[in-house]
């Protein structure tokens, strides 16, 4: 982020808060290890050696629901699967956020029929929408830092008022 | 057919009573509900149908008499061969004996031709259904079950649909 | 939206032992929401201590209605359902599906797309083996397999990319032929790729295959076999690690396998490690099937000219008004198949993937029925832990090769 440019001579930096927290935030997110169908070999592969997303303070794929602030679904959510999801949704710790990658988690995509929540938006609140299918790792650690983008910009009136 | 398909098929056809059709080399022999596991045990035991590949059915509605046909498809590693044996079942009785103590692989495949068409196996150790949720209502790949299509939003329908679709809370 | 079920003991009494009801036994959920289980798989376990007594996998998680939704569409476009399936080997489930498209309709094939269609079928095999090593590697703590074995795979979805501009999805192979001929550069790619894989199987081998800790944790573990395999219909390379030395490529050959010089790995130990062993060796066998194809490569057109079947090329819509015509009938109307019923199977990596495709004299297939070999590899799961431990149990699952979107379509 180039903290080292601001330094003057002093070695402090002034900021705000809300900036200070946004910017660990976004630096070391713990997305939750959580693959639904073949989006999550794409998923994989952005973690692997040729994308890399540790780059973006990411690699640390969390198995637990507890210890993750970001859910990333990856893949086509069934009927069946709605339910669970939710479930590992509501055990995140607060603040947590979405990203739903791919079409099949963001509108239903190619499998428009009985068995397939058209979109996870109907089961969990999202942030981010990656298209594609699938999505190329390209395209995932685009959203991710989209969301970071959307991260930046929340300030702690919102918390306040939307845990009060 | 090829040619060593014959005799088996008319060994089938002797004891059980099953016609033949044939389409692009494949042989396909009808045999009654009440017979089938009879069939399958000679098939394997006798004629080295070892493989149960698939295990399915078919939905002809509106007709009602056979509506479904079961679907065996059976291979021979032994004897390098296929034969695809084919029940015809009625709407208002669709029951079959179920053939779990022949083939292991017919328990798993039977429980997804009853969640999927409604098809009872008598008999079956397992009857639960295996894909579909245990409370959902209806068999979806019988040919009255709806596909579930819901319509795309575009702007001339835009507000329609806004109306109905669920969202969840924070 | 339903709601989670609340498993009481009543519903599975009938599947675990008399132990477990009276609280002797401990009844252990692990999944769908969990590392090793490669997908959303749910298995129930009943443990004394940590020993494995019974296993109930349940499975749906994934379910997808793929065989309801492919009857809505006409052939040409239920065949993008496919590649989804078995998302690991998209390539072979286009090319099972459009044999059968193919038996279904009598069409045939040139032999140029024959070609093309083997090699970039034995690489999405390579693709779905390096997926298999690495999540295996890393569920038995050999973390780098996993980076290693993503890097490699990186190399054969750039050839895909190259032929048909998508990573997996290419829907590449359709019925009569492929999409378009494989662009000039894609021999020398192939070259290089099958040249410095070579090298790299061997060291994976140096890695793994003599490594004490992961023999500890193999030989001997998930015995299956054959005759409970043939049972359980297991096909693929867990058949043939049982020491059967069925596959399809040999037994019914299609797309010119014959043509081939290549053996069929077995292994009569059963095991974990013989599982292991097969599909490394497979790895080499799919390589000598991409040398020779590449070699014997012909010329000539990639589709067939039956324009009943096969759209015109770009290039003669054009200047020719039937060509227009048919083109046009064939992307709003699509082909009519007769009203009978085909079976046909190829070896996809996992093992016999058959289509069950049954026409009604329409555009649309009014059934299909996906035989995939997730399905039944799974099944023999509760057979094959029985008797082992926990950590156990993780090594044998990921030995089994289980694709969740193969197994629930
Ligand atoms: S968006 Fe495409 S790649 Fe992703 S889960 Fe859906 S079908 Fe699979």
């Amino acid at each position: 982020m180039g903290v080292e440019q601001k330094l003057g001579n002093m070695g402090v930096v002034t900021t705000t808060l809300e900036n200070m927290v946004n910017w660990s935030r976004t630096n070391a997110m713990w997305p939750m290890l959580f693959g639904l169908a073949c989006c999550a070999i794409e998923m994989m592969a952005a973690q692997a050696s040729d994308y890399d997303m540790s780059r973006f303070g990411m690699e640390l794929m969390r198995a637990s629901p507890r210890q993750s602030d970001l859910m990333i679904v990856a893949g086509r959510c069934s009927k069946k699967m709605g339910p669970v999801l939710r479930r590992l949704y509501d055990q995140m710790p607060e603040p947590k956020w979405v990203i739903a990658m791919g079409d099949c988690a963001s509108c239903g995509g190619v499998f428009n029929n009985y068995a397939i929540f058209q979109g996870v938006d109907e089961v969990v609140p999202v942030d981010v929408y990656v298209a594609g299918c699938p999505p190329r790792p390209e395209a995932l650690i685009h959203g991710v830092l989209t969301l970071y983008e959307k991260v930046k910009g929340d300030t702690f009136k919102e918390y306040a008022v939307k845990y009060k | 057919m090829d040619k060593r398909l014959e005799p088996i098929v008319k060994d089938v056809q002797e004891k059980f009573g099953a016609t033949l059709a044939e389409f692009r080399e494949e042989a396909h022999l009808f045999v009654a509900a009440e017979k089938i596991v009879g069939a399958l045990t000679l098939l394997r035991d006798t004629h080295k149908f070892e493989l149960l590949s698939a295990l399915t059915a078919s939905d002809y509605y509106p007709q009602t008499t056979p509506r479904f046909h079961v679907i065996y498809q059976l291979s021979s590693v032994e004897k390098n061969l296929t034969l695809q044996v084919r029940v015809p079942v009625n709407e208002a009785n669709p029951q079959v004996p179920t053939a779990a103590h022949v083939y292991k692989v017919a328990n798993w495949r039977e429980r997804e031709v009853f969640d999927m068409f409604g098809i009872v196996f008598e008999g079956h150790p397992d009857p639960r259904r295996i894909l579909m949720p245990e409370d959902t209502v209806g068999h979806p790949l019988r040919k009255d079950y709806p596909l579930g299509y819901e319509e795309p939003q575009f702007t001339f329908n835009f507000d329609e649909i806004r109306v109905v679709k669920p969202a969840p809370k924070e | 939206m339903s709601q989670i079920e609340e498993v009481s003991v009543d519903q599975f009494k009938h599947l675990v032992s008399e132990r477990a009801l009276t609280g002797e036994t401990m009844l252990l959920n692990m999944g769908p929401q969990h590392p090793s289980t490669h997908g959303v798989l749910r298995v129930l376990l009943e443990l004394d201590g940590e020993t494995i007594i019974n296993c109930v996998p349940d499975i749906g998680y994934l379910h997808t209605g793929v065989e309801k939704n492919m009857e809505a569409k006409t052939y040409q476009k239920a065949e993008v359902m496919t590649d989804r399936l078995d998302y690991m080997n998209p390539l072979g489930n286009n090319l099972s599906y459009v044999l059968a498209v193919e038996k279904l309709v009598d069409l045939d094939v040139p032999a140029r797309a024959q070609a093309i269609r083997v090699i970039l079928v034995e690489l999405q095999r390579i693709a779905s083996h390096m997926v298999w090593l690495g999540a295996f590697g890393l569920d038995l703590a050999a973390m780098s397999m996993f980076l290693y074995c993503f890097r490699e795979r990186e190399r054969i979805l750039d050839i895909f990319e190259l032929v048909s501009g998508q990573r997996m999805m290419t829907t590449y192979i359709r019925p009569g032929g492929v999409w378009r001929d494989v662009p000039v550069e894609f021999d020398k790619a192939v070259r290089e790729f099958v040249q410095m894989f070579h090298k790299r199987v061997d060291e994976y081998e140096r890695l793994l295959t003599r490594n004490p800790i992961f023999i500890d944790r193999l030989v001997g573990i998930g015995y299956l076999s054959v005759e409970t395999a043939l049972q359980y219909g297991v096909t693929g390379p867990n058949l043939r690690a049982s020491g059967s030395d069925w596959d399809l490529r040999k037994a019914r050959p299609y797309m010119g396998y014959e043509q081939y010089d290549f053996n069929i790995p077995t292994r009569p130990e059963g095991d974990t490690y013989a599982r292991y062993i097969v599909r490394i060796e497979e790895l080499r066998e799919s390589l000598k099937i991409i040398e020779q194809a590449l070699n014997k490569m012909p010329l000539g057109p990639v589709n067939s000219d039956n324009r009943k079947f096969v759209p015109p090329p770009r290039a003669e819509i054009g200047v020719s008004m039937e060509a227009l015509i048919h083109h046009f009938k064939l992307w709003t109307e699509g082909f009519p198949a007769p009203k009978n019923s085909v079976y046909s199977a190829v070896e996809s990596p996992r093992g016999e993937l058959g289509m069950y495709l049954e026409g009604d004299g329409g555009p649309k297939p009014y059934r299909i029925h996906l035989r995939t070999p997730s399905f039944d590899n799974l099944a023999v799961l509760p057979e094959i832990v029985k008797g082992h431990l926990v950590a156990d149990l993780v090594a044998i699952l990921a030995s089994i090769d289980i694709v969740l979107g193969d197994i629930d379509r």
